[in-house]
């Protein structure tokens, strides 16, 4: 069958939303795709724009690998807009000049940002926040000014008012109607928001209409508003909502709504039944969807009709949950109260700054809507009350209303919820389908995130997910068997927990209380990394030597012919001359295979157990400590050579890199450590790939955790922005001991992260805000840490004791007659199995 | 044949180190007629165990530098390499029912542990 052209006309996240739909479709072979992509980028993520204020790149919000388009063999034309078409022949055409026949057309345009059309609205530094083109020139601007005024009091205002506050402008937001969000949210909730955000600096004008923008006296732009009221600024931005992208649509003489908005049906198709639209550039049902969720939900609609399914579009909830400024705004459905005979309930706390209110059906028995501001606690259970019109309980308010008496929340379980309720908005994941990927082999809280996408956009709906998984895990008596092992009956966290408060410094200890048997390979190396987390003993200690496995027992790593590496520590790989040369003489007169590693250090292999204190001794005579390479912790703090010597860097990345390895040096945890600084925004070191990343700013330091490489790659995630050394210390300090106390055995921190209840905002709030009152104890255990450290190599040479057991054989000299080694491009290498027998026959 | 049966035929025990030499459940390696044995004393019992040193999968002579301990009752060590378990008992590998490895006598004379490598007798 010859293939139909399917051309796309867009690329943000409805359009790339729709790519992938179209991708896991079974009529994926059915067509040819090609796209048009205004912007000069493909798809990013839009919803977190305002990140690229706090230190994201527009590669960070990219939605799109590079290789995307080619691997799934769908043409792209970027920066080119599809600027015509043409119904009778069936074409595009494009600003370019390229035209393009079709058989199905989908209209992913989006939306633009509504200038009203004031008097000077085009003045210069007057400019709109929707790309990131827009954000690099709100960004230049702000380097021009002091002032900033946001014309515009709507979600997407709030977000821009928060971004030139970032940039250290006095920020001014002028609102037309008489309070903040006021499509979302009532007139007590604006004020309270009002109070709470202009307690962070920002001042709030509502029930202003700017008539004319001129030029100001002290400062580049004057408003004058029709109350004769004046304010001068050296930038605006409007964000005074959006309109949809509907010019392609009307010139081709496609039924477009009287405001705007390419009118569609329940499958998503336009008045020609060829082309269909999607997005914020769609009008269903008279209504135009300004949020992701709706529009990802139309394009899963639009990709199952063109393979034939069944699906239609029957709306969408546009309720919302967001952090503005780090308040939250909450609002679900009917949050004004208009349903015929609506009546409310509402709860106002002035002293916390907390509003909470909830739109109840005339009869009381069903939840019509809510805001919520200053606390957004409740939004879950709320939301789910009213999307899945469940039953109210007899006294709806306790539903708001705070518990005191330490009685349960009257929240909604999650068993209560129907299999069709959906649990996650951005990505249209109902209960059902959670369970049954559950059925068919997620259960672990990251493959089920991955598998069906659901807490994977703006991961508010993360915990619930994890309840659910939990949930189902439990009916179906699956035991999730959390034991680290068969000698105890207790997860890794808990017998830290054990080792904590009982105060207990050595296995036999802990497994004559707590456990059954004698250990094993899996308990005693678990074990030992928890009792030298917590209490931070030399490893080779008589009661601790039979814990470690190989690597820690003989502190070196081996290899596959049983002789092992060592690595010295070179912290933040800056080396002199002469330690270099130490590192090449005693390479050479142990003949040891020598080759730089990944982290800036160099390995040396091929030393007999027999040999490593001789090695060390004279590695430690020349200044070099252990790097740790053989152990479950710190591994190295990678740099880039920093402003002391790059033209671009703006902080010394490598005093930094030194003085934080030399902190956390010997630090044992769940899983090896990784660090890296990089001196400026080119991110040389790599920071992004390791567990604990630092970029410099021009202002301090950006922190980035939970990153890997490896098998299973993952970028980290910007914890906190311009941070001053001493606080990027303090974070880092807590953010280690916090891992080291909750993750799993052998668990990286990027797994712990994709399975932490409440991801990245909770690990934001456990260690910014302090959420668990447990700070103030984690930083005195890492005091503790880094104030008994000691360079386990030295204290082994300086026991003769401990001397004794780099043996081979206790009762001979001789060595092992297996280990044979043969010559590869002037180095040695193990030999082969062949190699060795004919090397062993020559010999005998 | 099982090497525990028969001690007190055994002609040729070698006396390879001092018992309190040794370290609870931390092995060391003998040489005994040029073959490389592994040597465990468990701290349960403080009963040794002798076994071959060389990992079957691996090909290196390592075993003795194995974690100890036990597994649903069994004396057990896990080899370095690529980490499978092996009775300290009978050499039977827990992960393939197909690999055994040699075992060998082992007591205690006067202080002194004694190994014999019957292949020689």
């Amino acid at each position: 069958m010859k293939k139909q052209k399917l051309v796309v006309i867009g690329n943000g996240m409805v359009g790339q939303n729709f790519l992938q739909c179209m991708i896991e479709s079974k009529a994926r072979d059915q067509y040819d795709i090609t796209v048009f992509c205004e912007e000069p980028r493909p798809a990013y993520d839009r919803v977190h724009l305002s990140e690229f204020f706090s230190g994201k790149t527009a590669d960070d919000l990219s939605m799109v690998s590079h290789e995307f388009f080619m691997q799934n063999d769908i043409s792209i034309h970027i920066g080119d807009k599809a600027c015509r078409i043409d119904r009778k022949n069936k074409q595009v055409i494009s600003a370019q000049g390229v035209t393009l026949a079709y058989d199905k057309l989908v209209l992913a345009t989006g939306s633009y940002p509504f200038v009203p059309p004031v008097p000077g609205h085009d003045r210069d530094d007057c400019l709109v926040y929707r790309t990131i083109e827009d954000l690099e020139a709100i960004t230049a601007a702000g380097k021009r000014g002091k002032v900033g005024v946001v014309v515009g009091g709507g979600l997407l205002g709030l977000e821009c008012a928060n971004a030139i506050k970032s940039l250290g402008l006095e920020t001014h937001i002028v609102e037309f109607a008489p309070r903040l969000m006021a499509v979302q949210i009532d007139e007590a909730g604006g004020d309270m928001l009002q109070r709470k955000i202009e307690a962070l600096g920002v001042s709030v004008h509502t029930s202003r209409n700017t008539i004319l923008i001129t030029d100001g006296e002290k400062l580049k732009h004057k408003m004058i508003f029709s109350d004769e009221g004046t304010l001068e600024t050296d930038m605006i931005v409007f964000s005074a909502g959006i309109r949809p992208r509907d010019e392609l649509a009307k010139d081709c003489g496609l039924e477009i709504g009287q405001r705007g908005g390419i009118a569609i049906n329940n499958q998503c198709l336009t008045s020609d039944q060829d082309i269909y639209a999607i997005g914020e550039c769609a009008l269903w049902n008279k209504q135009i969807f300004g949020l992701v969720g709706p529009g990802n939900q139309m394009a899963a609609v639009a990709a199952d009709h063109l393979s034939g399914t069944d699906a239609a579009f029957t709306g969408a909830d546009m309720s919302t949950k967001l952090k503005l400024m780090g308040v939250d705004v909450c609002s679900i459905g009917d949050a004004h109260g208009k349903s015929q005979g609506a009546r409310c309930y509402s709860f106002i706390d002035e002293p916390n700054e907390i509003y909470k209110k909830i739109v109840v059906s005339e009869d009381g028995t069903k939840l019509l809507g809510s805001v919520l501001i200053g606390d957004a606690s409740d939004y879950d259970a709320l939301f789910l009350y009213a999307s899945n019109g469940i039953d109210l309980p007899e006294h709806p308010d306790d539903l708001i209303l705070p518990q005191r008496d330490g009685s349960a929340s009257v929240g909604l379980g999650v068993d209560a919820l129907p299999e069709s309720a959906q649990i996650c908005s951005c990505n249209n994941v109902s209960k059902g389908e959670l369970i049954a990927a559950v059925d068919s082999g997620a259960m672990v809280l990251g493959d089920l995130k991955a598998c069906t996408k659901a807490g994977t956009t703006c991961g508010g709906c993360a915990v619930m997910v994890g309840q659910i998984l939990n949930s189902e895990l439990e009916k179906r008596g699956i035991e999730v068997n959390t034991d680290i092992c068969e000698h105890f009956p207790y997860t890794r966290q808990d017998l830290y927990m054990i080792v904590r408060s009982e105060q207990i410094t050595t296995f036999e200890r802990l497994i004559s209380r707590h456990g059954t048997g004698h250990g094993c390979d899996v308990c005693k190396p678990t074990v030992a990394s928890i009792l030298a987390s917590c209490w931070n003993e030399y490893v080779l200690k008589n009661q601790h030597a039979q814990l470690q496995d190989t690597n820690d027992h003989f502190l070196a790593n081996m290899q596959k012919n049983g002789t092992y590496s060592i690595v010295p520590r070179v912290p933040g790989g800056e080396i002199t001359p002469d330690k270099l040369i130490v590192l090449g003489e005693v390479a050479k007169k142990y003949n040891l295979y020598t080759k730089i590693t990944g982290a800036q250090r160099i390995d040396l292999f091929g030393a007999r157990v027999d040999q490593l204190p001789h090695i060390w001794k004279e590695l430690i005579d020349a200044g070099f400590e252990s790097g740790h390479a053989y152990a479950k912790s710190l591994r190295t703090v990678k740099s880039c050579v920093g402003s002391t010597w790059c033209r671009f860097g703006v902080q010394d990345s490598v005093k930094m890199a030194i003085s934080l390895e030399d902190r956390y040096k010997g630090l044992r945890a769940p899983h090896k450590l990784k660090m890296a600084v990089s001196g400026c925004t080119r991110e040389c070191a790599e920071a992004q790939s390791k567990d604990v990343g630092i970029i410099a700013t021009e202002k301090g330091w950006n922190l980035y955790v939970c990153g890997n490489g490896g098998m299973k790659p993952r970028h980290a995630d910007l914890f906190a922005s311009d941070l001053d050394d001493e606080t990027l210390v303090k974070y880092i300090d807590r953010f280690y001991m916090f891992y080291i106390r909750t993750a799993d055995k052998l668990q990286r921190t990027a797994a712990w992260m994709d399975n932490l209840e409440g991801g990245l905002e909770y690990l934001k709030e456990v260690i910014i805000d302090d959420k668990l009152g447990i700070c103030d104890e984690l930083e005195k255990e890492m005091a503790r840490i880094v104030n008994t450290y000691q360079c386990e190599w030295k204290t082994t040479i300086d026991d003769p004791e401990k001397m004794k057991r780099f043996r081979h054989f206790v009762n001979s000299d001789k060595k092992d007659n297996k280990v044979v080694f043969v010559q590869e491009r002037d180095q040695i290498r193990p030999a082969t199995a062949e190699e060795e027998k004919e090397l062993l026959a020559r010999t005998a | 044949m099982d090497a525990l049966t028969n001690t007190a035929e055994i002609e040729s025990w070698k006396s390879v180190c001092q018992f309190d030499d040794l370290i609870d459940n931390v092995g060391v390696c003998v040489l005994v007629n040029d073959k490389q044995i592994a040597i465990f004393r468990l701290s349960d019992s403080r009963k040794l165990y002798a076994i071959d040193n060389l990992d079957p999968f691996s090909h290196a002579n390592v075993l003795s530098r194995g974690m100890s301990g036990d597994l649903k009752g069994q004396p057990v060590v896990a080899s370095p390499i690529y980490k499978q378990h092996f009775n300290l008992n009978t050499g039977q590998c827990l992960e393939d029912e197909t690999v055994k490895i040699p075992v060998y006598p082992i007591r205690t004379v006067n202080g002194k542990v004694q190994v014999a490598d019957q292949s020689e007798t």
